[in-house]
Order: structure tokens, then sequence, then C-alpha cells
């Protein structure tokens, strides 16, 4: 087995070392979405391209909001908003376990000295009409990941199938870095001149965002614009494939998507408002899930996703 | 079959299916379908063998068969065929079908004339074609409970199906199996540990595998592994004067999640002990797998067992830690919730949560779980007297039983429902009776389960289930078949154990009208709940069709509309139930050891809605059954009810006007005559009495007077008189034995 990578010292160095691990194993390095998600699963290079037949690798950082989760910057655990890091190979390549370990050893994970299990979870969401098969990742009893084989979004099957690894970057850092309460983790290097704390850098918006998302964020607001960014998806996909300005093929399925996502959030933070009941739940998330099914018809119907025009008879 | 000479050495056959890891919950049931289908697979194809085994670990499934036939037999078959002069077309036909050539075919006689016959000969073929054939297609059509797909293949398994190994040895050496599957390849070859020993090995049979496995770190037997398991973690407890809690469940799940256990025990931050017990264990079970280790005597959880899947150079001294930390985190959730908990139940109360639970769906046709409460309160409330229950102490029990569905602890721990409303109402202040009824009200759950007995817990637990039952059933969705979604055959049984076990006489079909119908009318929002109440009260007490009822309904001035659906109550519907809870009880008795027809008998007597009275008949007609004088007594009545039943057909006439002793010729028909007298008004009596077993052995005292009867005389003699008279006699002794029970539904 390798030689165990010097442990790293801050949640910064933990980010690094799995971006120059996943770029070495040839992944595209992409940037976090500029939207508000929920996850990176719903970042495009995840849910649009894991769709259609072209092969695909990419890996990046997610900064990813949960409303419900926000505990104004006091629980060690808890947070709003925090970073998710996405992995995703289409097809998923037959050693995608051992590329993964690998990645535990870059960053100070020594596989002689921790126990490492793959444990049944089954992946559903039911917002994007995605599921997936694998495994939370265990290290000493803690998750450190989630993998999984996706077999289905947007309702589409998936052919062929992406290898999906999720890595909750704060919990794994504060595992790695020994740390106990998310806010007193190193951001940067402790001996860096100006020494950041998670705390230093987040505690003042877990409080701002926890108040707001919790009591202050208007409904009535939010509300119209679910409805908004429900009836621009529709209207985008409702479009000629055939643009009448250029004269070409341009499906906008990316546009489109980005209003799912609008969506998706939005109800999350209705969610956290507390105005959503029981019943209207579902009622909310199937029609995310409606928006999602069509943005993922209109991508594989796009060149990206693998859409092949009609030989054109000579 | 043909012979197989002695020198044939029978192969042995060895599959492993090495995959990335199978959940553990399948994977014993997926090695129990992979030796299932593989063994009928081959013995269908001809291949026979001696003995099969197979095994599972995180990632492998194993099947292991011994003394395979080298070769399937060859078959030979004559297949008769159309007339030499039939159409060309349907000798064709006969050639496609039989797979032969004209000029194969032999031309025989035959009834019809000249016909053509077919000899095909099916020529035996070696075991591993035969063994590659039938792996293929139970790896394409394996019966998980899910599966996948992945990377750019369109086979079908759990997980990514890594290798396939396929050998058949014998004393002269192993082959590997030809087998092409999705691009894999089968081969001698497997890996061992994931982390201690990844290298690939070949083997030459089952032996060598499970020995090169071992020396990879990799225990094939999950047995063993739980074996192991169990040992070392008991020893590891009682070292430290501690005991394990025994968890079965638990302990084959954990095997199922290593291929080379290694046990380590840590401790509980002294910060978390004063949880409760049962939060800890659910608490390390659930999120971590974990056993809890209990000191035996103050019954406190001290320490916990994890089990990892590797060595390490510090003993598991890092994984420990790892463990010990992760828990601490979970712990202090729990800890979190139970103090949150207590603090509302001490300074609120439960009314708080139960409020809460008008928001709460119980079923989208049933209401909410709030509405739900209030019928079992209502309910409970009417059952109390029945089970010597404080009405009031009832309805107050109901009404909190499930305040702790509001409360943290139980949304983050479902299982511990019950358990924390106890908790919580103890807290909370209100009566011992009532706490105890918050955790008992789910019971009895399973087969096994303890039966409450306290009488508040029993009228709760009760009206819980009733209401649940009779819910259902107005909405008509009734378990069918395997398909029970709402555990209703369990909430049936757990009634049914409830009245038994404590003896409990009540007739379950009036609490079945009486819920039934405020299923039907607590939505209606224009019913007096007060007048309500007192209806379904009587109802519950004194059946549908009860005086006080029917005074009451009378009684009522300007009756509103609601009313008329109690006079258009349909009664079918508890009936249906309780027909239901009938077919719960012939199992429940049979699994007792009494006959399904004895059950018969004792549910087509009056009162059977009193279930503790249909068990009491069961039991005493079984023993009944057991003596000489039963069975022979069954059998007299038997033989009397034929004779007389096929002379009533033969003459068109019952005969049933009652015999005349003056007609009696032999000794033994007086003598029958006089102890029919003497028994009839007894046996009358002890039924009037529900004194059923008394008339039973009163019944019993007829059986030698019938035999000698049956032994001297014959019925129907020459004489029409006296025949006439012997069949009213035979007429006596069934009405008198069906005034006891109707033994007519007795087998055999």
């Amino acid at each position: 087995m390798a030689r165990t990578a010097e442990t790293p010292r801050s949640f910064q160095e933990i980010i690094l070392r799995l971006q120059t691990y996943w770029a070495s194993r040839g992944c595209a390095i992409m940037q976090p979405y500029d939207m508000e998600v929920g996850a990176g699963t719903f970042h495009p290079a995840t849910t649009l391209r894991s769709l259609g037949s072209r092969p695909w690798a990419a890996a990046y950082v997610q900064p990813s909001r949960r409303p419900t989760d926000g505990r104004y910057g006091e629980n060690p655990n808890r947070l709003q908003h925090y970073y998710q890091y996405q992995v995703l190979i289409k097809p998923s390549p037959p050693d995608l376990q051992d590329l993964y370990l690998g990645s535990l050893e870059a960053i100070g994970i020594d596989m002689e000295m921790h126990d490492i299990r793959f444990v049944e979870d089954d992946w559903e969401s039911p917002t994007l009409g995605a599921w997936g098969l694998g495994w939370e990742v265990w290290c000493d009893g803690m998750e450190v990941s989630q993998f999984t084989y996706f077999q289905q979004v947007g309702g589409h099957d998936c052919h062929p199938v992406s290898g999906e690894l999720t890595y909750g970057l704060e919990r794994l850092a504060m595992y790695v870095l020994g740390i106990d309460h998310v806010m007193d983790m190193p951001f940067n290097d402790p001996q860096a001149p100006i020494a950041l704390s998670y705390g230093d850098v987040f505690r003042q918006t877990e409080q701002e965002y926890s108040r707001w998302n919790f009591d202050v964020a208007d409904t009535d607001m939010l509300l119209k614009h679910f409805e908004e960014a429900e009836a621009e998806c529709n209207a985008i996909l409702s479009q000629e494939a055939v643009d009448p300005k250029t004269g070409k093929r341009i499906v906008m399925a990316h546009p489109a998507y980005d209003q799912c996502i609008k969506a998706s959030h939005l109800f999350n933070l209705l969610d956290a408002r507390g105005v959503i009941s029981v019943t209207e739940r579902q009622a909310y998330i199937g029609r995310v899930r409606a928006l999602a099914r069509k943005c993922a018809d209109a991508f594989v119907q796009t060149e990206a996703g693998g859409w092949v025009p009609d030989e054109v008879p000579a | 079959m043909r012979d197989r000479p002695e020198s044939d050495p029978m192969p042995d056959l060895l599959i492993e299916l090495f995959s990335e890891e199978i959940p553990a919950r399948m994977q014993a049931r997926a090695a129990a379908d992979l030796k299932s289908r593989m063994t009928d697979g081959l013995v269908e194809a001809g291949l026979t063998y001696g003995g099969a085994a197979s095994f599972h670990t995180p990632r492998r499934l194993c099947l292991a068969i011994e003394g395979l036939l080298t070769e399937s037999p060859t078959l030979r078959e004559e297949r008769k065929g159309p007339r030499v002069d039939a159409p060309e077309k349907a000798i064709e036909g006969f050639l496609r079908g039989a797979g032969v050539a004209k000029e194969d075919l032999q031309v025989r006689d035959d009834k019809k004339g000249q016909v053509y016959v077919a000899l095909i000969e099916r020529p035996g073929r070696p075991a591993a074609e035969i063994v590659a054939e039938v792996l293929t297609s139970v790896i394409r059509n394996f019966p998980w409970p899910k599966s996948m797909r992945w990377g750019s293949g369109s086979l079908k398994w759990v997980r990514p199906l890594h290798s396939i190994l396929c050998i058949l040895s014998d004393e002269s050496g192993a082959a590997t199996v030809p087998i092409e599957l999705d691009g894999l390849t089968a081969t001698d070859r497997t890996h061992g540990h994931r982390f201690m020993a990844p290298g690939a090995f070949s083997v030459t049979g089952f032996e060598d595998y499970t020995t090169k496995l071992k020396r990879a770190c990799v225990v094939l037997d999950a047995q063993e592994r739980a074996d192991h398991i169990w040992q070392d973690a008991t020893n590891l407890a009682f070292a430290a004067g501690l005991e394990v809690v025994e968890d079965r469940g638990l302990l084959s799940e954990v095997a199922g999640l290593v291929e080379w256990p290694v046990v380590l025990m840590g401790d509980i931050d002294q910060e978390f002990l004063g949880l409760p017990p049962e939060v800890l264990q659910t608490s390390m079970k659930e999120h971590q797998k974990f056993f809890s280790v209990r000191n035996a005597r103050t019954g406190r959880i001290e320490k916990f067992i994890t089990v990892a899947n590797r060595e390490t150079a510090d003993d598991g001294a890092t994984i420990l830690a790892g463990n010990q930390k992760v828990l601490a985190a979970r712990l202090s959730d729990a800890r979190f919730f139970w103090e949150n908990d207590l603090r509302i139940a001490r300074t609120a109360g439960m009314e708080d949560w139960v409020a809460r639970l008008a928001n709460v769906t119980f079923h989208n046709k049933l209401g909410s779980q709030a509405a739900r409460i209030d019928r079992i309160a209502a309910l409970a409330r009417d059952i109390a007297p029945t089970v010597d229950a404080d009405p009031a102490l009832a309805e107050q029990a109901a009404r909190v039983a499930k305040a702790d569905l509001s409360s943290e602890m139980v949304y983050e721990f479902p299982e511990l429902q019950g358990l924390m409303g106890r908790y919580y109402a103890e807290a909370a202040g209100l009566p011992d009776q009532v706490a105890r009824a918050a955790e008992e009200h789910y019971s009895p759950l399973g087969p096994s389960d303890a039966v409450p007995s306290a009488p508040v817990s029993v009228a709760v637990a009760l009206a819980d289930k009733i209401d649940l039952l009779t819910g259902f059933w107005s909405i008509d969705e009734k378990p069918t078949g395997s398909k029970d979604p709402f555990a209703l055959r369990r909430a049936a049984l757990g009634v049914i154990r409830l009245v038994l076990a404590n003896g409990l006489r009540v007739d379950l079909d009036r609490f079945f009208d009486a819920q039934i119908l405020r299923h039907r009318l607590s939505d209606g929002a224009a019913a007096d709940q007060a007048l309500l109440d007192d209806l379904l009260g009587k109802i519950a007490h004194h059946g549908m069709s009860g005086a006080p009822v029917r005074a009451l309904l009378d009684s009522v001035e300007d009756a509103p509309g609601w009313l008329a659906a109690v006079s258009e109550h349909d009664p079918e519907l508890g009936a249906d139930l309780l027909a239901f809870f009938h077919d719960r009880l012939k199992v429940h008795l049979r699994d007792e050891g009494i006959r399904h027809d004895v059950i018969d008998v004792a549910i087509a007597m009056p009162e059977k809605s009193d279930l503790a009275l249909v068990v009491q008949r069961a039991e005493a007609l079984s023993a009944f059954l057991r003596t000489e004088d039963g069975e022979n007594l069954v059998q007299g009545f038997k033989r009397a009810n034929n004779i007389l039943t096929q002379a009533e057909d033969k003459d068109g006439v019952a005969y049933e006007f009652g015999a005349d002793p003056k007609f009696a010729e032999d000794a033994s028909e007086t003598a029958l005559f006089e102890a029919l007298e003497r028994v009839r008004p007894r046996i009358e009596t002890a039924m009037a009495q529900e004194e059923f077993e008394a008339a039973l052995s009163d019944l019993a005292t007829l059986r030698a007077p019938i035999d000698a009867f049956f032994e001297a005389v014959q019925v129907n003699a020459e004489n029409e008189i006296v025949r006439r008279n012997r069949l009213n006699l035979l007429s006596t002794i069934r009405t008198t034995c069906l005034a006891v029970a109707d033994l007519t539904r007795l087998e055999g």
C-alpha cells in the first residue's frame, strides 16, 4: 500500500489535495455552480451530464445550502451552508472503489490504521426524479462519503451508468484534522500570518442566514418566485428547437434547468419557514420533479446529451 | 439414468461470485438462492450431485457442490409421427419438431396404417457445458431485491460484479469452466481481504479455497464469523465484569459487514450514562451497529462493542478512538433531544404534543393522528369496565399514549415510541398506570412479545388495535395474500392474545360495531358529540340490537340526520372482521396444537365473538377427543348420523318425532333410551350455564350405551315399526350431541 501522505493542516489543504488527486486521475476540475443548490448533485455537471451516452469525468467543490439545518453557528456539526466535494465519472470505471480509497489516502487517512467500510445506502432524490445504489462509506464508524451508481436521473435510465462520489467536506476535514467543533477548524494554514478558522469565515453568515431562513424570509415573495421559476422553466422548454434568429438547433436545457434549481431552493426556503404542510410538501416536490424531468428530456435532445442529427439523405 | 462405472471420479464444483460490497441484509438470502437455483438448474439438465453448501461474505457469494455427474445421461425417445401418406407439410412439421431428417425416420404399422416414427437421441453433455449454461442463466436472472447496472454494461447485479470463479475439480486436478458473461471470463482465481491481503490467487477446490481465503484474512462462513464475534465480545465484556446485551439480528448483520472480524470494546463517556439505557442501546445499534455492554448489577449500559474489519499495528486503538468520537457526537444529539423533551414534558405536559398530532396524517382516508387518538380514547373508556380499569384513567392514558410521536427523540428514533412516552408521562407527573399504558399499549407486537396485564394498559392496547382494524375495514383496506401493509393481522393477533392471556370475557362484535360507527360519524360535523358517545358506549356494552340502544334511539326527539346511519349500520362489516379474527384465532390455536376442525366446531357455537369462550370450548373439546370415550362417542355419533341421513334421504322424511321405548326389542336399546333420558336434561342445564366441559362429560357417558346398541342391533330391521323407532332413536342421539356442539364438523 502506498505510503501515507502527511496529515493535512487545514480545511483548504484537504480541498486542494482532493482537487490535485482527482485531476491526476483525469477528472476535469470544475468550479462550483453559481447558484444556490442543496447538494453537489444539483450542479449540471452531475445532474445533466449523467444523462446521455457521452463519457464524462468531473470533480468540483459545491457550496450547498440546507436552510433547515441552520443552527446560528452554534452546533458543532450542523450548518445551513456547507461544502460538498463531488466526483462524477461516466461510465463508472471498474476500479472506482480503489480510486476512491486512493483519495482518502491522499488526504492523510492511513488505510493501515483505519477501518473503512462500505455500508448499504441507496440514494434517492425525489426532487430530481433520480435514484441509485451504493453505500455510505464509513471510516472508523464515521460516514465520510456517499458512493452511488446512478441508475436513473430525471426519470431517464442512465446508459452508461455514472459513478458518483460525494464527500461532506466539513465533516471529513474535522475528522482528519481531529477537530470537535466545526467553527474551530483551521480554514487556512494555522501557521499563516493571518490564520483563519472556519468560524472566522462563516460564523457571521451562519447567524445571519439562520435568522433570515427561519424567521424573516418573505414567504409570499418566495412563493411568487417559485411560481415564476416554474413558469419560466416551462416557457423555455416550450420553445422550438430551432432558433429563429440563427437558424441553428439550440435546445435550452441548461437555462431551463437553472430555473428548476431555483424552484428547488425556493422550496427549501419555504420549508425552513415552516409554511409547507405535510401534504403540500409532496405536491411541491412533485412540481420540482416535473421540471427536472422536462430538463432531462431536453438535455438528451442536445449534442452534449448525446443527440445525433439524423443523417440527411443525399 | 445410465450406470456410472466405479472408476469414474465424481467432480466437485466450486463457484464464487466476487463483487463490490453486498448489503448485509441480502447476503444470506442470496447465498440460499444461488444454491437452490444452481442445483435446480443442474438437476433439471440431468446433472445430479451428492451435496451442496453456499456461503456469503460482504464481497462474495460462494457455492460448493460435491459429487457432480461428469456428464448428463443420454436420453432416447421414440416419437410417433403422421401416416406415411400424410400431406408433405405435416411430415415436414414433424421433422422440424423432432429435429431429424426424413431418411432417419422408421416406418411402422399402426392401427391407423403405416406411420413414421422418429428415434430421437439426446446425447449426454459434459458437466462443464451444463454448469456454464446454468450459471450464466442464474446470474442473469438472479432474484436480488434491488439490482443495478454499472459502467457501460447491461448485466444486473446487486453491486458491480468483478469476477467469477468457477472450477470443476477431481483427483486429477481442477479445470476452469469456460464462461463468458458481459466481458467477465470465469477463472480459478479470487482475491483476499480488501485491505489486509488484496492480492489474487488461484484455487484448486473448496478446501484449498477456504484455506487460502483464511490465509488471506477472509473467514468464508458467516456463522463462523458470528460465533467468533460473539465469543470475543462476551470474553471482553466478562473480563470487565460486564455482559453483552444479546442481539441476534445485529450479530448477523455485523457478521455480514466484515470478512475478518476484530472485536473492540470502548467506553461511553460518563456524561451520557444518565440517558435511558434503551436510548443508548438504540442509538448505538441503529447508527453505529455497536453492541451494548451492560452492568448486570445496575442494568446500566456502560461500554460498547464494535467490530472492525481488520487488524492494525496499534491493535485497533485508532479505530476505537474514532468510533468513540462518532458515538460521542451521536449521543450528544440524543442527550439534546432527551433533555429538550423532558423539559417540555415537565413544564408543558403532554397536551401540546397531542395537539401537534392534529397536523400529522395517519392515513388519508382515516384522518389525522389526533382524530385517531380521540377515537381510541372514547373506545378505551367504553372498554375499561370490562377489563376492570378505571374509565377516566383509560381515557386519559389513551390521550397521552401517542403524545411521544411529537417528541424529538421519537422523531429521531421511531422504534422508541411508547417507551419514551412512559418516560415523558412520568416526567409530566401523570399517574403510573397512565405512564405504563403509554409504553405498553403497542403490545403485544410479535407472537412472542409479552402481553400487558395492567388493566389500563389492556384497555388502551385493545382500543388502539380495534380502532386500527375497524378503520381499515371501514375503508375496505383488508389484508390480501401476502400484502398486509398496515400489519392488520398482527393487530388482530394482538387483540386475541390480550383477550386470552387476561381471560377477558368480552363480546368483541359490540366494540367492532361501536367503533365502525365512530369512524363513520366522527367526521360528521353535525353529530352531537355527547349523544354520539352515549350511544356508542351503549352499543359497546349491549350490542347494536341491545334494548338500551333501541330505547335511546327511540327517545331522541327530532332525531338528527346522522342517527339514520346508526339504523342503517351494516352488520356485515363487523361480522366480516370477526371472521377475520376467527381465522387468526385458528392460526394461533393451531400453533398451540389444537386442530382446525375442532376450532371450527367451537366457532360454530353461539357467542362466537367471545373469544375466550370459543377457546375454552375448543380446548375442552380437544381434551374430550383425546379421551377414549370422547373419541368413540364421536365415532358413534357419526355412525348414527350417517345411517340416519341415508335413511332420511331414501325415505324422504325427517325422523324427528321421538322414539318410543315400548318398541324397543333389545336390552341395549332400552339401556340407550334410559341413558339418553337421563343425560338430556343434564346437558341442557350444563349448556344453559355455559358449562361446556360438564356437557361433554355427560355426553361421554353415552358412549358405552351407543356402542352396545350398535353392537347388538341392526337399525334397518325387517319390521318397519322397529326400524322407524330405531331411526328416531338415532335422531335423539343426533339432537342430543348437536345440542352440545356441531360434531359433524369434525374430520376423520
